[in-house]
This record gives structure tokens, sequence and C-alpha cells, in this order.
């Protein structure tokens, strides 16, 4: 397997331009006669679903929910990056794109992440354009905030339902080009098997999940926008729902996983409660623009109330750490130290596994009023979950996994190693390297979808024959069809005494204990030996009751269980060969005198992408090296 | 504490549902939903098949929850849907009574899992903006007023769950197609489109089988987002000028 | 296009908010036309505004309005007929349990208050109008018609029943019908709830009073009929 990035030639900000000016395009004319489909209806699927039906293709779209609105980009709560500089601090596209680069410990492609930050103005436009209700000032001009990693305020925001708000805008210009006819939407249909012919990606096998009915679509280009795998960790922030089954299928199908280890447990959640726990809930990163995080200076006091702990007796460990970012350090950052206070002994809380978000000052200062009007949703929700109220008492927040950097290895064009396959979004590994930084989610589906994939696609289907997609009767097809099919006849055949669910909370545990803040060679290789054995424990005794002929989430979970064990082996083997400690990914062995992570760009600049072998066989790793030329690989700090 | 629990199950949109008992243990820190996990793991493990429920992002935001809880939707709590909603708000000993979304515009497809499609297609009849993609003008190129922006969020924060229609004694979807009037028309770059898209929502919300609003205000009530009714007014109003004041479409034709 | 506008939805809403904008009106106008019962002159005024009414535009007047009215309370029962079987097609099968939380048994009630309205309004005109229930109606005095008509205790129960089913029917309609019109704002909706119930409360008492009146005698016919020409 070769990787070639194709990233194109000349300086740094003249090749997204230079690309665009040369690449190759389709005709209005011969448009129509190619067929693409999309998986997933989030913020990436949805905007290049549109804007490629916008632009005249045959657009089929996917998703497992009820409708494409609910796809999970819709709880991002805290905003959207863009260098629009409107606030005259001193943003511009090089700045984003250099805190992107540092936020992702250099571990990015410069030319992705530049074009990123370029094209991150024009997605404030579009959006606005259709309607999304961003916050203004009083003169009716933009408002913004800050967020972790960055030092100007460059995060647009609508409350704190900015992932809403911009999925609304993406889902109504969907819904736009459904009533025009263009895109065909396909909701609750999963999809089940990549159909590759001739090397070549040329439809999808998909689950009508209501009939149970398996059908095959075939087209010229297939583009997975189907998200991040964080649900591995079964408890995470993600929806219940998401899930890694479309990226595996297309793994096992030639597609290369890169860097599966990077993931990103956020710093600011409410912490778990007990067994019973389905999901975490996520509190905005913006909190920590007016909240301060705290533990009590001494463990003797981790159960007293806080207001009866002094001022003296508080440990502000982020202010005391990172001077000059304090509680705006990173996620990664931020994540780790709480652990690390939680670790000494000084956590808050039952479990004592949490740190305290505490507003007393902020309300002090600007008065409950102005609080309630920044964060009034969020301290809502925090009173309904946890029965207590954030104005009087402080928060109780802990890390939880909320976001995987890794992906699908993408080029510059954003296709995969399977030409024809498509990857965008948090599905795809590549613009975040190995951390990402608030705000920078929603900006990387946007940019995915609206801006790059619309010309990217089209210099790939110039080279293809209009029309040219296999026949339903082609042996690829009945081959994946067939599959599909066996798969769910097996599964429903299994007939043991273990939910879907016991072994998906089993299969958390084993990778948050050994895979998540923190990692070590012993731990790693424990872990996949847990996970071969659960494995094998699933495939003998998963219970799945009800048939295949009808709407059976029993079996749609067991699916995507069976898939998260086998991602969380090939998880473990990448953080097990990267011998280093990067952004997410925190190798105890390799960590500076006063625990922060220590690169090793000698041997790790790379991206790791791993290939299937076959069921029986170790997957093979490959590298893509890492080149900087703009800026220089210095040691990430935030003090 | 111990509930309970009756349950509509219904395995098709054929065949007819009914009650159905069942016994739930909870802790007072679950919420609605993971009360329903352990009762269906429950099932699961003795080769039952478990209750279909809709839900995905369980806080709050998707709109996919979708049960009717002892008559009222998303249960007891004002402006908390079913994921959100905690045992605590329910006494050791109580009955619930649960059941799916009832609207023929919300066909039932199994247990508590409707189909709301019809939502979606009275968006795509006109509830947007047409923007295509890169057309647009620079952000700040057109100051809108902070109240409008505010007033166009409190519309656009609807979550498309559908207990409006699920609340209204009408069925009526007035609240969900009101909320995006309101939500497009308050901005400046809705203006192009206001009337005509009065017109054709309202036509396919009609077309899809909702009821109609005789201004009960159950709807707001059962809003977890608490959209008003006074967008309902406003789509009224809407919808009378675009009626009295549409011209037939000409439609200029030839080739230039 | 006018067709398509009373077809649809909210069509049809605005068509009973208009109608029962003016039944409002003139529900108001006849209690008003009424209190003349009071003006303690035995009857002069209202049978001088009777007379008005009758002779208005050359006698067409009265036609013309009655023809109006019968337009009116047409459309508000073709909508009302309209509405309820679109709501009633919207949930064919209806929950086992139900918890209301914000409409009124008055707004739930609408239909059953209307029916009532509707017996009560034909048999007022069999009454009055043409004398079907009170044998001996006096064309012209309407003072004595009144007072005869309401002497008989159980027409006096029924009227009063009557308008005892209005009061919801007239304080929902009323805020309703401000509602389906658009004329909703926040610094206004309390407002126009205390309209609602000012308006229906003035026009329910006062329509009351009449049959009560004529009952604890407050109200007589003068000791010798007179006979106008």
């Amino acid at each position: 397997m070769k990787l070639d990035p194709k990233i194109p030639s000349g300086p740094l900000t003249e090749k997204w331009n230079h690309y665009r000016e040369h690449v190759k395009l389709v005709s209005p004319g011969n448009k129509r006669k190619y067929k693409v489909l999309v998986v997933g209806s989030g913020l990436a699927g949805a905007s290049a679903a549109a804007s490629m039906g916008e632009l005249g293709y045959q657009v089929e779209c996917f998703c497992y929910q009820d409708s494409p609105r609910r796809a999970h980009s819709i709880a991002a709560q805290g905003g959207i990056n863009a260098a629009k500089n409107y606030h005259n601090d001193g943003d511009s596209a090089f700045r984003l794109f250099y805190d992107t680069i540092k936020g992702g410990d250099f571990r990015s492609r410069e030319a992705n992440v530049y074009r990123l930050a370029e094209t991150s103005v024009r997605i404030i436009d579009q959006c606005v354009a259709q309607g999304v209700p961003f916050a203004r000032e009083y003169g009716g001009l933009l408002d913004n905030r800050s967020f972790g990693g960055a030092q100007v305020s460059r995060t647009f925001y609508a409350r704190g339902q900015t992932g809403q708000q911009l999925l609304i805008g993406a889902y109504q210009a969907l819904e736009r080009q459904i009533g025009l006819g263009t895109v065909k939407m396909f909701a609750r249909h999963e999809m089940l098997e990549l159909i590759v012919v001739d090397g070549v990606a040329k439809g999808i096998v998909v689950r009508d999940m209501v009939s149970g009915k398996i059908e095959s679509h075939m087209a010229d280009a297939v583009c997975l926008a189907s998200g991040g795998y964080g649900n591995v960790f079964y408890l995470s922030t993600n929806a219940k729902g998401c899930n890694t089954t479309a990226n595996w299928r297309a793994y096992k199908k030639g597609a290369a996983f890169a860097n599966p280890c990077y993931t990103q447990i956020h710093p600011t959640c409410i912490p778990v409660s007990g067994d019973h726990q389905s999901k975490l809930t996520l509190m905005s990163e913006s909190l920590r623009n007016d909240g301060r995080v705290w533990v009590p200076k001494r463990k003797e006091d981790r159960l007293k109330h806080p207001s009866s702990i002094s001022e003296a007796d508080r440990d502000y460990f982020l202010e005391r750490k990172y001077p000059s970012y304090g509680n705006l350090a990173p996620r990664d950052i931020s994540s780790r130290s709480a652990k690390e206070v939680c670790d000494e002994g000084r956590g808050v809380g039952p479990t004592g596994l949490g740190v305290y978000l505490d507003f007393a000052d902020s309300i002090k200062r600007l008065g409950k009023q102005k609080i309630q009007e920044k964060y009034g949703n969020l301290f809502e929700m925090y009173e309904r979950i946890t029965d207590e109220n954030p104005y009087e008492v402080p928060m109780r927040i802990y890390p939880a996994v909320h976001y995987t950097m890794g992906g699908l290895w993408v080029d510059y064009e954003l296709m995969s190693t399977v030409p024809g396959l498509f990857v965008l979004g948090e599905a795809n590994f590549s613009d975040h390297g190995a951390n990402r930084l608030g705000a920078s989610a929603l900006m990387q589906g946007l940019a995915d979808g609206y801006f790059v994939l619309p010309y990217t696609i089209g210099n790939y289907l110039a080279n293809v024959k209009p029309s040219d997609r296999p026949s339903a009767d082609h042996v690829e097809v009945k081959k994946a069809e067939q599959n599909v099919q066996s798969r769910i006849e097996k599964l429903l055949s299994i007939k043991g005494k273990t939910s879907p669910a016991h072994f998906h909370r089993e299969l958390g545990k084993i990778i948050w204990d050994y895979c998540g803040m923190a990692r070590n060679k012993e731990g790693l290789e424990k872990a996949i030996s847990l996970v071969q054995d659960l494995k094998k424990r699933f495939w003998s005794d998963v219970s799945v009751p009800g048939s295949g002929q009808s709407l059976n989430q029993a079996l749609e979970h067991a699916g995507r269980v069976a898939d998260f064990i086998e991602l969380g082996e090939l998880m473990c083997r990448d953080a097990l060969q990267r011998s280093e400690s990067c952004g997410g990914h925190f190798r105890e062995e390799w960590q500076t005198p006063d625990g922060e992570a220590k690169r090793d760009d000698q041997q790790f600049c790379h991206v790791a992408a791993w290939e299937y072998q076959g069921e029986s066989q170790e997957p093979l790793r490959h590298e893509e090296p890492l080149h900087f030329e703009n800026v220089e690989l210095a040691t990430r700090s935030y003090k | 504490m111990k509930l309970k629990l009756k349950v509509w199950r219904q395995p098709d949109a054929q065949t007819p549902g009914r009650l159905v008992d069942y016994l739930a243990e909870a802790k007072p820190d679950m919420s609605f939903l993971e009360m329903l996990d352990v009762v269906n793991e429950g099932l699961i493990v003795k080769g039952d098949e478990p209750i279909a429920f809709d839900h995905d992002c369980r806080e709050g935001i998707c709109g996919s929850c979708s049960m009717v809880i002892n008559g009222r939707p998303h249960g007891p709590r004002d402006r908390t849907t079913t994921c959100q909603l905690h045992m605590r708000s329910f006494e050791d000993g109580d009955t619930v009574v649960i059941e799916p979304w009832r609207s023929s515009a919300f066909p039932i497809q199994k247990d508590l899992v409707c189909n709301r499609s019809s939502f979606d297609r009275i968006i795509a009849s006109g509830g947007f903006i047409s923007a295509p993609t890169g057309s647009a003008p620079d952000a700040n190129a057109i100051p809108i007023r902070k109240s409008d922006a505010d007033r166009a969020f409190d519309a656009s924060a609807c979550i498309g769950c559908g207990a409006c229609v699920a609340a209204c004694p009408n069925a009526s979807a007035m609240l969900f197609v009101s909320a995006k009037i309101s939500h497009l028309g308050k901005l400046p770059q809705g203006q192009p489109e206001r009337y005509t898209r009065a017109l054709s929502m309202v036509e396919q919300m009609d077309a899809e089988g909702f009821g109609s609003c005789t201004n009960h205000g159950e709807c707001e009530a059962a809003c977890p987002k608490g959209i008003s009714v006074e967008n309902i007014a406003q789509m009224n109003r809407d919808f009378l000028k675009a009626s009295v004041s549409k011209r037939p479409e000409v439609a200029a034709g030839g080739a230039g | 296009m006018l067709s398509r506008f009373s077809e649809s939805s909210i069509g049809q809403k605005i068509i009973m908010a208009l109608t029962g904008v003016l039944l409002v009106f003139f529900v108001l106008f006849h209690m008003l036309g009424n209190l003349l019962l009071y003006a303690n002159d035995e009857g002069q005024a209202i049978n001088a505004y009777a007379k008005f009414l009758h002779e208005v535009a050359g006698g067409y007047g009265i036609w013309i309005a009655r023809g109006g009215l019968l337009v009116l309370v047409g459309l508000h029962i073709w909508s009302a007929i309209r509405l309820t079987q679109i709501n009633r097609r919207a949930r064919p099968i209806d929950y086992k349990k139900h918890a209301y939380k914000e409409s009124t048994w008055a707004g739930r009630g609408m239909r059953i208050s209307g029916i009532i309205v509707a017996i009560f309004v034909v048999f007022h005109l069999l009454h009055f109008t043409a004398g079907k229930i009170l044998p001996e109606l006096h064309t012209t005095n309407v003072y004595a018609n009144v007072i005869q008509g309401f002497q008989v205790k159980w027409v006096a129960a029924f009227y009063i029943i009557s308008m005892l089913a209005l009061a919801p029917h007239l304080a929902h309609g009323i805020w309703s019908l401000l509602q389906t019109l658009g004329l909703s704002h926040p610094n206004f909706n309390t407002t126009r709830k205390v309209i609602a119930g000012l308006l229906t409360t003035m026009i329910i008492l006062a329509n009351i009073s009449f049959p009560i009146s004529v009952q604890l005698g407050l109200i007589n016919l003068p000791s010798s009929p007179q006979s106008q020409p």
C-alpha cells in the first residue's frame, strides 16, 4: 500500500488556490450522469450532499436516524472557529493554522490544516446566508468568544447550541435539494458493507432498519461522513447510536485506518454517577471562559462542602500550571491535569473522580444575569442531570471521551486508499493531528462538506466514465450482500445469555483503563489480549432476540459492538506502536519530569495507517511522514 | 425504587398494539431511558424482544425521544426531553403509562418508534433559505438587530421532536411549522422567500394529515425548548398576507 | 387562490375567526339593544328600536342583516365541521391516558358549547321571530313578547342555561380569534385574556338578567297592554 498524500506543490498559502485553479472539472451536462453516495447526514455529510446536489450530481444520502437532522453534530455546544479577525485582535488564517497545528501536537499535515484555516471564513459567510442565528452584538454584527488553545477570540457561537444551529442550516440546505429532487434521502438505513469492484469503490450495501431489507446502491463515488468512534469506550459524549460500522466495513475492504489511538478526552463533562450510566454529558468548553477549575489542596478536604474551603486551601491547578492560558489550556492538557489531581486523591464528589468548575468569581464580577445569558441552557442541563444548582455550588466535572482524531486515512483530496471512496468530517483523520482544539470540529466538518469535497470529487469523477456502475447482479455486489446477510444470521443464531450492551460496557472499560488518558506498554498488551478474549465470548454468547426482517434495535447494537471490539484492538495496537506521547496519546513511559507529554519527532513524526490483512492476521502498519516547512517543531507549551 | 410500567407494544405498523405490564427497578439518579435500558437488558437476556424506542444523543438536543409518559409528551417535567428526565421525578410504587406519539402523520413503526419524516417533507417544501454553497456575501455585510437574531434563535431552538403534535388535542403541527417560519422570517436573509415559504409549508403540513390549531396551548406547554405559540400567530399573519397578495407566477421563458 | 386559502387549515381557522368576530359584535349589539328593556318606559324605547330595525332601508334592511347573519353562522359552522373532520383524522387512535396541562375545558368543549348555542339560536328564532312557541305573539310589541315569553318558567330556565353555554364559547372564542388573526404579542397577551373575560362577562350577565328580571317581577307588563297601529 502506498500512501501518497498528493499535496500540491507551491507555497503553503497558495496550495489550495493553485489546486482549485487547476483541478479537473466535470461539465454541467455531465454532472447529472454521475451518482454519488453520502453516508451520514451530520455537518460534513449534509453539507456535502447539499453542495453536490446543487452542483447537479445525483446524490443519495443515508443516515441511521429517523431524520437527517438528528445527526450528532447537533449536540456540539460551544462554537465554530473562523479567522475573521472581526475583533481586531490579530487573528489571521496563518494564526488559526498555527494554533491548530500546535494544538494537534505537530501530528497533522500542514497543507490540510492551512486549507482548513483559510476556508474557515467562508463557512461563517455561508451559514449566515442560510439563516444561522449566530450571537450578535447590539450593533448587529457578529459576536465572538474564546476557546481553548487560542489567544484570540475567534469562536462564533449561537448560545450553547452552535452545532444544532449549524446542522439545521446544513439540514435545510439538504432538504431543499431533496425537495428539488437532486438528493434522495434514505433515513433509518444503515451502511453494512462497501462494494468494491476492481479495487474501486462503487457502492454500498445498506439495511433498511424498519423492514430489515438488504439493499445495494451502486454509484460512481462513495463518501463516508459517518462520524467518529468514541463509543468504543461505551461511555462517551457521543450519541448512543454513533458507531464505527461504516468506517470499519471500509477498512476491511482496503481503506487504511490512520492514527486510531488519537482520541480526545474532553475535560469538562458531568461525572459518572453509577453503573447504570448510559452516556456522558458534556459541559461546553466555553464554560472555562468564566469558570475556574480547582480542587482542595489537601486530600482531607475533598468531601467538605466547597464553600467551607477557604481560598488559601484551594488549588486552581490549571492557573497554577499554565499561567498564560490558565483555565483555557487545551483539552488534552486540562484533562490530564484533572486526572492527575484525582489520582493524588484530591478529587471531589462521592466517587473522588471530579474537580470543581466554579463560577462564583464570575457571578460576582459580571452578575448572575450575564452568566445566565451566556450559559443559561448549560446550567439548566447540569441541574437537570445532577439536581444541583450551579449558580450556588460549583459544578463538578471530570474528563470524558469526546472526539476521535483518528479515522480513515485520506489524501489532500479527502480520498481514502480505496479509489472512489472519500471520507470527510470526524470519520477521516486529517486535520487535527493528535489533539483537536475546541470549536474546530464544526469548522472541519463544514469545510470538508461545503468547500473541499465539491472540488476534489470533480477531479476524481472527471477520470471516471459516466454511469460506469456495476449492475445489481455483479458478482462483487452479490458477495457484499451475502456477507451482510450471513453476518446478521450469525448474530441472530448465537442465542447466548449476554446482552450486546453488556459486551459493550466490558469493552469500554478495557479501553478506558488501558487506552484512555494514560497508556503504557504492559497495559496495552494486556488490553489486546482482553479484547481478543472478549471477541471470542461475544461471538459465542451474545443474545440477539427477534428477527432480521423487522426493526430490531438489539440486532443493530450487536452489529455495532462487534465492529467496536475489533476497532478496540486496533487502537491498542496503534497506541502500543507509537512509543512517544503526543496530544491525546499519553504514554506514561514518555513524559517530562513535570509530567508533560514528550514527543519523539525523530521516530514518530508520521501518520500511522493500518492496512487490514484478513480475519486471522495482524494488520500492517504503514507510515506517511509529516513534513513541516512553515512551522518549527517546537515543544508544545501553554505555560 | 420500584415502578409498574404499562408500555405500548406493537410489533409493526400493521399489527394493532396494546399496553403490556412490566416491573422496573430504578435509582433516582437514573434517567428515564436508563431505567428502560435496564428493563430491556432483562428482556434480552431472557431472549425476549426489547421495547423499541427512539433515542440518540441523550442530552436533549437531537429530538429523537418520542414517548408520552402518563399522558404527557416527554413526561412530567417542563422543558425537559425524555432523555433528560430523571427518575427522581417519580415516586416509589408509581404506575407509569408509556405510549408513542399518536398522530396519523407519525405512523407507528414499532412499539414506541414512529415515523416523523412528515416533518422533513415540510422542511423540504420551503423551510430553508435558498443560499447555494459559495454564493454568500461576507457574514457581517448585513447587520442584524440583536433582538431579531435572538428571537430567530428562540424559534430555531426547535429540535423537531414532535412533542407539540403529540400534545395537541388535534395533533396539529402548527407550532413546529410556525417556529421555522418565524426563525427564517425574522432574519433579513429570509425575507425574499418569506411569503412563498408560508404558503408552501402550510400546504405541505395540511397534505401530511396533521390537525388544525384550535388554540389550546398544549404544544407550548409540552415543548421541551419552550417555543412560544406566538409563532403560530406570526405564521397566521404571514399566511394571510401571502394568500391575499400572491400573484400568479409568470414563467418568462426563452433562451438568451 | 381563494379556494386554496379556504381549503387550508389556517384558512379555515381564519374564516372561523373572522365570522367569530362579526358574531361577537352581533351578540354585543343584540345585548345592548335589549338593555332598552330597562328603560322603565313601559317598552316605548325598545319597541321604537324594533320598529326602526324593521323599517330601515325600506324594510329590506332587516332581511339583509338576517341574510348576512345566516351566512356568518353558516360559515362559522361549516369551518367548525371541516376543522373537526381534519382533527379527527389527524389522531385516529387516542391515548390511553390523558393529562392536559394548558388547555381548558372551555377550549376542548367548543364543539359541545357550539352545538348548544346552535340549538338555542333555533329555539330563540322560533320563539320570538317566528312565534311558533309563544302563541299569542304581538307582531310589534317586542316589550310584551319578551315579558310574556320569560314569564314561562322553563323558557326562562332554557335561556339561562343556553347563556351559560355561550359563556365559555365566547371566552375561549374571543381570546382564540385574536390569536388566529395574528394578534399575539407578549406585551398584549394578558390584556387579550382580560378583554375576552370582560366582554364575555358583560354580554352573559346582561343577557341572563333579562329572564331573571322578568321572573323576579322587576320588569312588568303595563296594566293594560297598549296596542299600536
